[in-house]
């Protein structure tokens, strides 16, 4: 495919209905070896964002390897066969440029932001390691990182309050053989037991070109950038395509509640459900209904407990998308003096209420009022843009899916953002956790909260 | 660019160029035996900054940027927590949250929903010497958003039943402090550093300082520093200045008021004895250490020299600290230094967290990097965060609220227009001598503080013995007061 020639930067005009439709040009080719490209054209700053995306994250692991996935995203920056260690963040901070990674259940990406000058060398790296990381992989890389990431664990999870939180929360919202079940950051045991053998095998079977997207965006010229994708990647062997895993059912059939104690001074609750996946019908309006619930201070949940009762230092709802199956998350902390049996008989009070009756107009235009402004911040760094570029097409099959999505807020009427809650959050599944101060068991929420 | 060495590949990079045009493509196999070199670096192309006033004393800032359909709007207003009254920590911050809790006409609820509304974002946060208001709005709802900022500013309702509910979120908030070993950590480390001078303070205040604060205290402060000659009215975004100048001289060009000089700040502590003070949190996984000393001011000619020499110490991932300590041993996730610079000499810092069993070694290879730095630097490395910093520096200049804060620190600072564009060659005008001189000056080791957040009967030993300074042990009780017993 050849559309270089009418590539703008963001357009955001009147479309025919006199509404404002944000779209964002891009042209996108495969390489024989199965790489799919997207390129995205904005001369706002002279800086390139590469974001490279693996089709796999610890939803690929088994029991007993578990962590593994984003082990393997630290190991990718320990050089490859014609990247001596140390080199890849190196060469990048002398050309000036920034670069991460991050791993989740369901994607590994990898990203660098440079200036347009060096776009070369991000695709040289990135080449290298997708083709030639085992030419160079030792046993004692292996270990280094692991070591690594074990203190990245203790920084985030044991170290942080409330950080084992939503650990439990998956170990009792998914049975043990779904892949959400356990932990993106693995748990101790298993990061030990990871192997060099594992290595190898991991990178054959999911870090071939087929496996993965590419998106360029910002201040390229697309011809140039296409030549030098195709130069770059074109020593990269294809692999054999991954086989696509069967997943099994998430899906509670009675209220689970778990009762944990840590160090912190304050009990806090936790109330999260099974919902769809992401970009699935009802995503979007768990969204809405999220912001109905715990978005500013006028939102339903926010207003009773923060504003209002006082009981609360905060409150937060969210949709938390992902591909195989969404969570649905509630989380409050009490103030100082006040139970989580009190916190959730309210909370409990205001979800049959949004069962009952639909959110009234104005709530719902609130809500979908800041998404739409959302849309339009993401579009404001060019990192995020590509992120957001490649996203899509991972998830939709469409890099300019930003038109798309924004619809299915705007499509969303009150009622069915009661019919979503009545459907999707019932009391009979969900998973009930109480973070109380330790030796304080008698803070949690009560089997019987009303 | 001559590279003889590589001769065929160049002319088939060409040709694969041309062939993008007409596939299929006649691959060149890549010639990975050297990384690419970049071409010339592209240069920062900011509009220009443009500047405008009222007859009533407030200063405008104007930026153009016309990408994306959005304003922000940074009021920067010389209010700050340097300002708080003695024993009346915390004023200058719980007066910005309740500029947020009803204005004009509006109520606490009735002014979140209008904002909400409009899918803006306002936000008021106080720092030493400042109090930002910022709005972050669609384009098409900047004059409803600017009616929301201008009451937010000029007419807070400052309630007295609001103002109980928001001291109660500071307490609440102190409490949870004890929860968290880098709060605690750094709070120490402030406090050891600057004892009781304002550098010192945590924003927030105390427990006894909040219970002191009246409705009355807020409106005086309000009065004394919200005035029209103490601001600066930065706007970022798609939109000019014929555009935008009306509609701020409605909303602020009537504003009033006459400011009060702000208390003198004190100079900082001068010389100060080695010290280690370790903060006992029983079963913690890992030892969150802060180690430093006073630093520089903003205005030092030394800028440049410090920021590159940081730069090699703890400012990149490839430095020297994250090197040794996360690379090397795998103590930790990352290790990293900065100084902050302020109108007089603010902290200089290096930090990690590291695991509790070899919280000892750690801090023995921060010792090791911090002498390290005062010996000559290799000249790659150099070279190499001389060009992260001058290259990479094109980059902080995307949002709207990015290049709003960057104009800040211009206005504070009273830095020149062309301050931006002079940054690269000022970065790449640092030489080695330079470097070696702000190390000596600014990372002496002999009078060191040292904190360390963690579990003391696992590491208080091992600590102690190795010696680094007289230790001080204390309890979380101890930093923080006791935890208030139940009850709100």
């Amino acid at each position: 495919m050849r559309r270089l020639l009418i590539l703008t930067a963001l357009a955001c005009s009147l479309g025919v209905a006199g509404e404002p439709r944000i779209s964002v040009s891009y042209s996108r080719f495969t390489l024989p070896n199965g790489l799919d490209v997207i390129l995205h054209e904005d001369h706002t700053v002279p800086v390139v964002a590469v974001n490279l995306s693996y089709r796999v994250g610890s939803a690929d692991e088994k029991p007993g390897k578990t962590g593994f996935a984003h082990l393997f995203e630290h190991i990718m920056f320990m050089g490859s066969r014609d990247v001596p260690v140390g080199k890849f963040d190196q060469w990048l901070e002398a050309a000036g440029g920034d670069n991460n990674a991050n791993t989740t259940e369901d994607r590994t990406d990898y990203y660098e932001d440079v200036p347009s000058n060096a776009l070369a060398l991000p695709l040289f790296l990135e080449s290298d390691r997708m083709g030639f990381l085992l030419d160079s992989m030792t046993e004692a890389k292996v270990n280094a990182q692991r070591d690594v990431v074990r203190n990245e664990r203790r920084e985030t999870i044991e170290n942080a309050p409330y950080g084992l939180a939503p650990i439990l929360i998956d170990e009792n919202l998914y049975p043990p053989d779904h892949p959400y079940h356990w932990p993106t950051i693995g748990s101790m045991a298993d990061l030990s037991a990871a192997s060099y053998n594992d290595v190898v095998q991991f990178f054959r079977t999911y870090y071939v070109p087929g496996n993965a997207s590419l998106v360029i965006a910002g201040d390229i010229d697309p011809v140039k950038a296409r030549a030098a994708v195709e130069y770059w990647f074109s020593d990269v062997k294809s692999g054999a395509p991954v086989p696509p895993q069967p997943v099994p059912v998430a899906h509670l059939t009675a209220e689970k509640r778990v009762v944990q104690e840590d160090r912190v001074e304050l009990p806090r609750l936790y109330m999260v459900w099974n919902t769809p996946a992401e970009f699935a019908p009802g995503d979007a309006e768990l969204d809405l209904l999220a912001s109905v619930l715990a978005g500013g201070k006028t939102s339903r949940l926010y207003r009773r407990l923060v504003y209002d009762l006082q009981i609360a230092q905060d409150v937060s709802a969210a949709q938390v998308s992902a591909r195989l199956g969404s969570e649905f998350w509630i989380v409050v902390t009490a103030r100082s003096g006040h139970t989580l049996s009190e916190i959730a008989g309210i909370v409990q009070e205001e979800l049959d209420r949004v069962k009952k009756d639909p959110p009234s107009r104005r709530e719902l235009e609130r809500a979908v009022n800041q998404y739409e402004a959302s849309f339009l911040d993401r579009l404001e760094n060019i990192g995020t843009t590509a992120n957001l570029l490649n996203t899509y097409v991972r998830l939709t099959g469409n890099p300019d899916y930003f038109n798309e999505d924004l619809s299915r807020y705007k499509a969303i009427d009150p009622s069915d953002i009661q019919a979503i809650a009545e459907t999707w959050l019932p009391d009979e599944s969900r998973v009930v956790l109480s973070v109380v101060p330790n030796g304080k068991k008698e803070l949690a929420a009560a089997k019987e909260p009303r | 660019m001559v590279e003889t060495r590589r001769p065929l590949s160049h002319s088939l990079l060409i040709l694969a160029a041309l062939g993008a045009l007409h596939a299929p493509v006649l691959q060149a196999q890549p010639d990975r035996t050297a990384p690419p070199r970049p071409g010339p670096p592209p240069e920062l192309r900011l509009p220009p900054i443009q500047h405008y006033g009222f007859s009533n004393g407030t200063k405008v800032v104007l930026l153009e940027r016309h990408s994306v359909p959005v304003v922000q709007i940074n009021l920067l207003v010389r209010a700050g927590t340097s300002m708080d009254p003695a024993g009346k920590g915390g004023l200058a911050s719980i007066t910005a949250a309740m500029l947020t809790e009803g204005a004009g006409p509006r109520g606490a609820l009735e002014f979140a929903d209008a904002v909400d509304y409009l899918g803006a974002q306002v936000a008021a946060s106080a720092r030493l010497y400042t109090t930002t208001v910022a709005l972050h709005t669609p384009l098409s709802k900047l004059d409803s958003g600017l009616v929301l900022l201008a009451d937010l500013v000029r007419r807070p309702a400052f309630l007295p039943g609001e103002l109980a509910r928001v001291r109660n979120e500071h307490l609440t908030a102190i409490l949870q402090m004890r929860d968290d070993p880098d709060i605690l950590a750094s709070l120490v480390f402030k406090r050891t550093l600057y004892g009781e001078h304002p550098y010192g303070a945590p924003s927030i205040g105390s427990a006894a300082s909040l219970a002191t604060v009246t409705v009355d205290d807020l409106r005086i402060f309000h009065a004394a520093y919200f005035v029209p000659a103490n601001t600066t009215i930065i706007v970022v975004g798609d939109i000019t200045a014929a555009e935008i100048m009306p509609k701020l001289e409605k909303a602020f060009g009537t504003w009033s008021g006459n400011a009060v000089s702000p208390p003198p700040v004190p100079p900082v502590p001068q010389k100060r004895e080695k010290t280690l003070v370790l903060v006992d949190k029983p079963g913690a996984a890992q030892s969150v250490i802060r180690i430093g000393r006073i630093g520089a001011a903003r205005l030092t000619d030394d800028y440049y020299a410090i920021v590159v020499m940081n730069a090699l110490l703890g400012g990149t991932f490839t430095s020297r600290l994250n090197m040794n300590l996360r690379e090397a041993h795998g103590y930790s996730y990352g290790a990293s230094s900065q100084f902050d610079f302020l109108p007089l000499p603010g902290p200089f810092v290096a930090a990690a967290s590291v695991q509790t069993e070899v919280t000892d070694k750690a801090l023995t290879e921060f010792v090791n990097e911090l002498r390290g730095i005062l010996e000559p630097v290799p000249d790659g490395d150099l070279e190499r965060v001389k060009n992260y910093l001058a290259l990479g520096f094109t980059g902080g200049f995307q949002s709207v609220a990015q290049i709003a804060s960057q104009l800040e620190e211009l206005a504070i600072y009273g830095l020149p227009d062309d301050y931006f564009n002079g940054y690269i060659g000022r970065i790449l005008a640092v030489t080695k001598p330079d470097v070696e001189r702000v190390a000596r000056r600014y990372i002496n080791t002999d009078d060191l503080a040292f904190i360390v957040v963690g579990d003391r009967k696992e590491i208080g030993e091992r600590v102690t013995a190795l010696n680094l300074a007289p230790a001080t042990f204390l309890t979380i009780d101890e930093v923080l007061g006791p935890a208030p017993e139940g009850g709100k």
